[in-house]
């Protein structure tokens, strides 16, 4: 038993020695890797991770402009007879932008570096976590913690050197949109939220750009192409946006990881046929993907509106209008992923999880009811917990009575003990005090919520608590 | 999640001639497959109805599809529709809500 606790303890040492010695090894590369691109920055006139010398710019001496490597490289595209060397030397004079480096941005980025878009540009502000690995392939291990941009650009680079990578590490507003979008030729929207969507295809109409638009949550995926060729935008298809409880989030409704890569895939697609001049982009269609019936459905959708208020006949909306836009209040909710933090409850129908785990130590006669729905409750729950997921709490309040009631049975001899507590927790702490509002409305006055959820309780009782 | 049929009832005049009906196929999308729980679903409707009186039986059916009926992209066939064309039997008429994860 010793041996093995001292033999687990060597490894563990060696492995924080090896993680240590890797950090020690990353910093060392992030550290050259900006030495370069400040280097190259310095000759190339203000674009990083510049094209290295050898296969740098369109200066061969062919009349098509690419160089013997070029032709070496893209070969495959080269040989197709209706894309051919006209459409890659279009691709290779073009400039794409791709809007968020998540599970969309990841397939889109690496198939634009790698066919050799001219210029790749890539927002985000956020940094890679573990929970981002199953779907967002362009990251890797080495990279949590650290920025997404930093970590898509390394890859892109990594698979072909010879594009221009420009990292924009900051989240995208209305005051630096209309500055980035203008340097691109093609906007690519793979962001994850509804004002985003909104703020994109405003830009791209001020600017007149054409938006390659893909969506994916759970096992379902959409693609179009937004303000092409006198097509519709985002706002003439949705001129008003989806109320908040609509707009699902992968952080909340879950994804198939696979399901935004396809999508990804397609949005890279539309790009490359926008920037080469070559096929039919999805203009005036939407492609909707079914993961589940493994089905494609491609429905036509109406053409620019007249009517509408940002691309149509009358409209004013221009970069003064959108500069002053408040996306967030319009579509009522939040541009950056941070979950909702509700506060519907008084503070003495509330308690922390630290007074919980405490008032759990002390053995007070409780009844703690999970609301959240049962396939989460199936990942991880707290001991004796009873799961009446919310959707169905109206329907089910006999069977929290009678757990109360057979609460105060086992404690019926014991009369000082006093009255059964009834705790409601879910995962984050919006739920359960939606879930106390509607129990002490129909009578379970002494109901109080966990602040924070199992969130919470992680946070402040048990740090190896699993989080998800 | 398979799809169901439902049969809204018509009006019969004195039982003299039964009101003509058309068979369509409604399909739901994102949200949508959420709030209704299927994929389709089998509707019968008096002939001469539009798009807008199915949509409307079928928010009577399913009441928490009102949240997102106001921000949806109708197709008929897969082709552009607007709420005031008519449907014929075995059409199929697509919800598509938006998604905006990614």
């Amino acid at each position: 038993m010793a041996s093995t606790t001292t033999e687990s303890s060597r490894i563990l040492h060696e492995i924080e020695t090896l993680k240590s010695a890797r950090s020690d090894l990353d910093r060392r590369i992030s550290s050259l890797e900006s030495q370069l691109r400040d280097l190259n920055h310095h000759q190339n006139n203000g674009v990083s991770h510049a094209p290295s010398a050898s296969v740098s710019t369109l200066d061969s001496t062919f009349p098509h402009g690419l160089s013997p490597d070029m032709i070496y490289r893209y070969s495959r595209h080269l040989l197709l007879p209706s894309f051919g060397v006209q459409a890659q030397s279009r691709l290779l004079k073009s400039s794409i932008l791709v809007v968020g480096a998540g599970g969309l941005g990841s397939p889109a980025l690496m198939y634009l570096a790698a066919c050799g878009a001219g210029r790749l540009g890539i927002v985000d502000h956020d940094v890679v976590e573990l929970n981002n690995m199953h779907r967002q392939i362009i990251h890797t291990e080495a990279y949590i913690g650290r920025s997404k941009v930093e970590s898509a650009a390394a890859t892109c680079h990594s698979i072909n050197s010879t594009v221009q990578i420009v990292e924009h590490k900051e989240a995208l507003r209305t005051s630096n949109a209309l500055e980035i979008f203008s340097k691109y030729d093609i906007i690519v929207d793979a962001t994850d939220n509804a004002p985003s969507r909104y703020m994109i295809s405003d830009c791209c109409v001020v600017l007149g750009k054409p938006l390659v638009s893909g969506a994916a949550v759970g096992l379902e995926g959409q693609l179009t192409v937004y303000n092409y060729n006198g097509g519709p935008c985002y706002r003439c298809l949705f001129p008003t946006p989806p109320p908040t409880t609509a707009c699902q989030r992968c952080s909340d409704s879950g994804v198939l990881g696979v399901v935004p890569g396809i999508i990804g895939c397609l949005q890279a697609l539309e790009a490359i046929k926008i920037a080469s001049a070559v096929g039919e982009p999805l203009s005036g269609r939407m492609l909707l993907f079914d993961a589940l019936a493994a089905r494609i459905r491609t429905v036509k959708i109406r053409g620019r509106s007249l009517q509408c208020e940002v691309c149509g006949e009358n409209s004013k909306f221009k970069a003064a209008q959108f500069q002053e836009f408040d996306y967030e209040k319009f579509t009522q909710s939040p541009l950056s992923t941070s979950p909702l933090r509700l506060k519907l409850l008084e503070p003495h129908s509330r308690i922390s999880a630290k007074e919980y785990s405490d008032r759990l130590r002390n053995g007070e006669s409780h009844v703690l009811l999970d609301v959240r729905p049962e396939h989460h409750f199936k990942i991880v729950s707290l001991p004796n917990s009873l799961n009446v997921p919310l959707a169905s709490l109206d329907g089910r309040l006999e069977e929290v009575g009678l757990a109360l009631k057979e609460e105060e049975h086992k404690q019926g001899s014991d009369s000082s003990s006093g009255d059964v507590q009834l705790y409601v927790v879910c995962r984050r702490g919006n739920d359960s005090q939606r879930a106390v509002k509607a129990l002490q409305e129909k009578g379970f006055t002494s109901a109080k919520d966990i602040i924070g959820g199992l969130e919470g309780w992680a946070r402040e009782v048990d740090p190896t608590y699993p989080a998800y | 999640m398979k799809g169901q049929e439902y049969r809204f009832e018509t009006s019969e005049s004195s039982g003299e001639k039964v009101e003509h009906l058309v068979q369509i196929k409604a399909l739901f999308f994102a949200r949508a497959r959420d709030l209704t729980g299927l994929n389709d679903m089998v509707l019968d409707v008096p002939s001469g109805s539009t798009a807008k009186d199915c949509l409307n039986k079928i928010v009577g059916k399913f009441p928490r599809l009102e949240e997102i009926i106001g921000c949806v992209v109708l197709a008929l066939n897969e082709d552009y529709t607007t709420e005031s064309t008519i449907v014929k039997d075995k059409d199929e008429l697509a919800i598509i809500p938006p998604i905006s994860g990614g």
